[in-house]
């Protein structure tokens, strides 16, 4: 696999799973509004997700589409972020999630509005605007649920310890983002992690809640190496496909 | 389990620059920012607006629905304030 085509699924993945997750909660939300909220931004990351694995078939040009690359990759093959795969929990610690990917994919798309892949800049140019939106949807909620009840603070101070271990991996350095940066065609995460820190603890500290000081714990699912759900994501996600091949509607 | 309802609000949509804003619903959202928040994802979805403004709906004063004779009904006979039942001099009929 090419670094360019590995950058691509490394985003185009992350969004999908992302999106993934966040439509599990169709039809359960804790409120009407949020359910169509939540399906909004689900929907938003699977465009995402598709406008990005479409190109990354064609930089590959194997004549694998978007549906392939989503439907018939095994798990090993995913390259998407850990952060993204992990169960949702509460609406708490959902929100709380997406907060801290969406801040970290805001400042992606912004910097790849820049890439000398003009099919990835114009990508990004659309999607930073449904990510703004993202941001400051579920920044609002964690700013409310952190200092709301005794309870939501609890929940999300939990969620804050059980997923802040995971945003290391979105800045840990890698040979392929070297390699796409040197080309112009991406940018390196972990340059990312300054501007995405001066969004998120602002938020973080509104919401009262305390941020868990580092530890040695990295996940690799951008590397494929995923944690146990991923397998149930998938089994979910891919059962059409895996089960009637090509199936349209 | 003490369960506090979240208020409810009125939510008026601008669809193009240049026109009012119009009342398209309502919603339930836990205070003004959500409020607005929530109008955008329920109301907005396909292009409907490029403005939203929203209000608690405890905060609209509404006139009482059964005042309507005494509030509404006398104006039905008074079609001297309608400009069209004055008859203007020839010259200027046309207005």
């Amino acid at each position: 696999m090419t670094p360019h085509l590995e950058y691509l699924l490394r985003i185009g993945d992350s969004v999908l799973i992302l999106g993934q997750r966040l439509s599990e909660w169709c039809g359960h939300a804790p409120v009407l509004e949020e359910d169509i909220a939540l399906a909004n931004v689900a929907l938003d990351l699977i465009g995402q997700s598709r406008l990005v694995l479409t190109h990354a078939g064609a930089v590959e040009g194997a004549g694998r589409d978007e549906d392939q690359l989503a439907f018939l990759r095994t798990e090993e093959q995913f390259r998407n972020v850990t952060l993204v795969e992990l169960p949702n929990g509460d609406f708490g610690r959902t929100v709380l999630r997406s907060f801290l990917f969406c801040a970290f994919l805001r400042e992606l798309w912004t910097a790849l509005a820049a890439s000398s892949d003009e099919d990835l800049a114009a990508i990004a140019a659309k999607s930073v605007k449904e990510t703004r939106y993202h941001v400051q949807h579920s920044g609002e909620w964690a700013i409310r649920l952190g200092d709301g009840t005794e309870e939501s603070h609890q929940r999300m101070q939990r969620a804050l310890e059980e997923l802040w271990p995971y945003t290391a991996e979105l800045f840990a350095p890698t040979a392929v983002d070297d390699m796409v940066s040197a080309a112009g065609v991406g940018v390196a995460w972990a340059g990312l992690r300054t501007a995405w820190e001066t969004v998120v603890r602002p938020v973080l500290e509104e919401a009262t809640l305390e941020v868990p000081t580092g530890s040695a714990f990295l996940s690799r699912g951008k590397l494929g190496v995923h944690s146990e759900h991923m397998g149930h994501l998938l089994t979910e996600m891919q059962y059409l496909q895996r089960t009637y091949p090509g199936a349209t509607w | 389990m003490d369960r506090k309802e979240w208020p409810l609000w009125e939510v008026f949509i601008r669809s193009r620059n240049g026109l009012d804003h119009k009342h398209c619903g309502s919603l339930h959202a836990p205070d003004e920012r959500l409020a607005l928040q929530n109008a955008r994802d329920v109301y907005t979805r396909r292009q409907e607006g490029v403005s939203i403004w929203v209000v608690r709906t405890d905060h609209i004063v509404a006139s009482d629905p059964d005042a309507k004779p005494e509030l509404f009904d006398p104006a039905a006979d008074k079609i001297y304030r309608h400009p069209t039942f004055f008859k203007l001099p020839k010259d200027v009929d046309h207005m």
